[in-house]
């Protein structure tokens, strides 16, 4: 009966592995259902200031915000790439990575200097591993993220900005469709586009400003960045805790497929050892 | 029935509130603002305080505490967006700095960084070596 033991050692432990799995499965859909909630709790702030920044945007013609204006050149780029802090998630980190590293190739390519700002444990090492110009990084944020840690990252970029020593900031991060389905997406994040901020209506008219314009309007664009940053980061926490659902459920199945597989093997060397017996047995008995 | 106005109390984590106040009183930074409907166009910080709704057919004010934000005013929609964290610019300042201090401090260390990393994975491969001899071994044992 040779391997019969070693056949069993193993089942013991593809089923450990199976129970970690399935364990990992239940904590990411407990914690996936959280991490959605918090998404759409972040939506109404996202809304509104996004209305109100568009009425800013046609509103008020003489001051024009630099986070506004379109540069004619731009030479560098600065990138928020948002990642998660675990792995064990499937391809998630990978895919935005990917994307985000083709992009940096293409800006290469044009002769941009780019700056990246890495929000996640992943994307940092990633980062820091090609040796990327990490400008600001932020790890560790947890399961519940606040706005208040992002200030600090956020800031660094905006100030680079306005400081002009970059020309453009993208973010890249996975948009939470459904629980089975994550996109990666790389949108503009400077200066605001015109496209994101459509009039709400054709009225002309403008704000009382207290105490002066240019200070409520800067105040309220870095909000805007910020409330655009930390949708992002909850839309990517959603996606990551739904990723390693879904990959931690397809790791249960392949080991219980595993387990069937070694169960049958240890079965048939079993039955082939007590067929070898009884035959044993009975050619002794004839020789008798 | 009085006038009301809708509002809402935002904040970047949560809605706060939401429905039909006939008056709201908010801690402006130029002084308390008292917003009655139909109130013009109105953009301004709020201080940290608290924001005061009085809703109708209700005797008591309702309470909510901000730690700072904007107010909006249309005349017929009232926003407030909250903070949700203790803002000021020598604050923000203050993370900002600590943010670049730490990405500056892991650049230079990126070298040290480099060579553990390296390290690690040289010490990977060896161990991995010495598997494979160990099993090539055993079976002339």
């Amino acid at each position: 009966m040779a391997g019969s033991k070693e056949i069993r050692a193993k089942i013991k432990s593809v089923e450990n592995t199976r129970k970690i799995t399935r364990a990992m499965e239940m904590v990411a859909a407990s914690k996936m259902r959280k991490a959605q909630e918090r998404m759409r709790a972040a939506r109404p702030y996202a809304e509104k200031i996004r209305q109100v920044c568009s009425h800013l945007a046609h509103a008020h013609p003489e001051y024009k915000h630099p986070f506004l204006v379109k540069r004619d050149a731009i030479k560098n780029v600065g990138m928020i790439v948002i990642t998660s802090d675990k792995g064990l998630c499937g391809g998630l980190n990978t895919n935005v990575l990917r994307l985000v590293v083709n992009r940096m190739k293409e800006w290469e390519g044009e002769g941009k200097g780019i700056s990246v700002c890495p929000i996640g444990n992943k994307g940092y090492g990633f980062m820091s591993r090609v040796g990327a110009e990490v400008k600001s990084h932020l790890t560790g944020l947890g399961d519940t993220p606040h706005v208040e840690k992002l200030i600090g990252a956020v800031k660094v970029m905006l100030d680079a900005y306005v400081a002009g020593e970059v020309d453009a900031i993208y973010i890249g991060y996975n948009r939470f469709i459904n629980t089975m389905k994550q996109e990666v997406t790389v949108e503009q994040l400077l200066p605001l586009s015109g496209e994101s901020l459509e009039p709400v209506s054709g009225a002309t008219w403008d704000y009382i400003y207290e105490p002066d314009a240019k200070e409520v309007v800067d105040e309220l664009l870095v909000r805007y960045i910020e409330s655009l940053v930390y949708n992002a980061v909850t839309e990517n926490m959603a996606s990551e805790q739904s990723a390693r659902m879904v990959a931690m459920k397809a790791a249960s199945d392949n080991a219980k497929s595993v387990i069937g597989e070694l169960k049958l093997v240890y079965n048939k060397a079993r039955q082939a050892a007590i067929t070898k017996e009884i035959s044993e047995i009975v050619g002794g008995a004839a020789a008798v | 029935m009085a006038l009301t106005v809708h509002v809402d109390v935002v904040s970047a984590e949560k809605s706060l509130f939401s429905g039909l106040v006939e008056v709201v009183i908010a801690p402006g930074q130029m002084g308390e603002l008292g917003i009655y409907p139909r109130h013009a166009p109105l953009l301004t910080r709020i201080k940290p305080g608290s924001v005061r709704l009085k809703l109708p057919n209700q005797e008591q004010e309702e309470l909510i505490y901000v730690s700072g934000g904007m107010l909006e005013v249309q005349p017929n929609v009232v926003t407030i967006l909250a903070d949700t964290a203790i803002r000021g610019a020598d604050l923000d300042e203050a993370r900002a700095l600590e943010v670049k201090r730490a990405a500056e401090e892991a650049m230079q260390n990126r070298a040290s960084d480099m060579d553990y990393a390296q390290a690690q994975a040289e010490l990977i491969e060896a161990v991995a070596q010495l598997q494979a001899i160990q099993k090539l071994r055993k079976p002339s044992h």
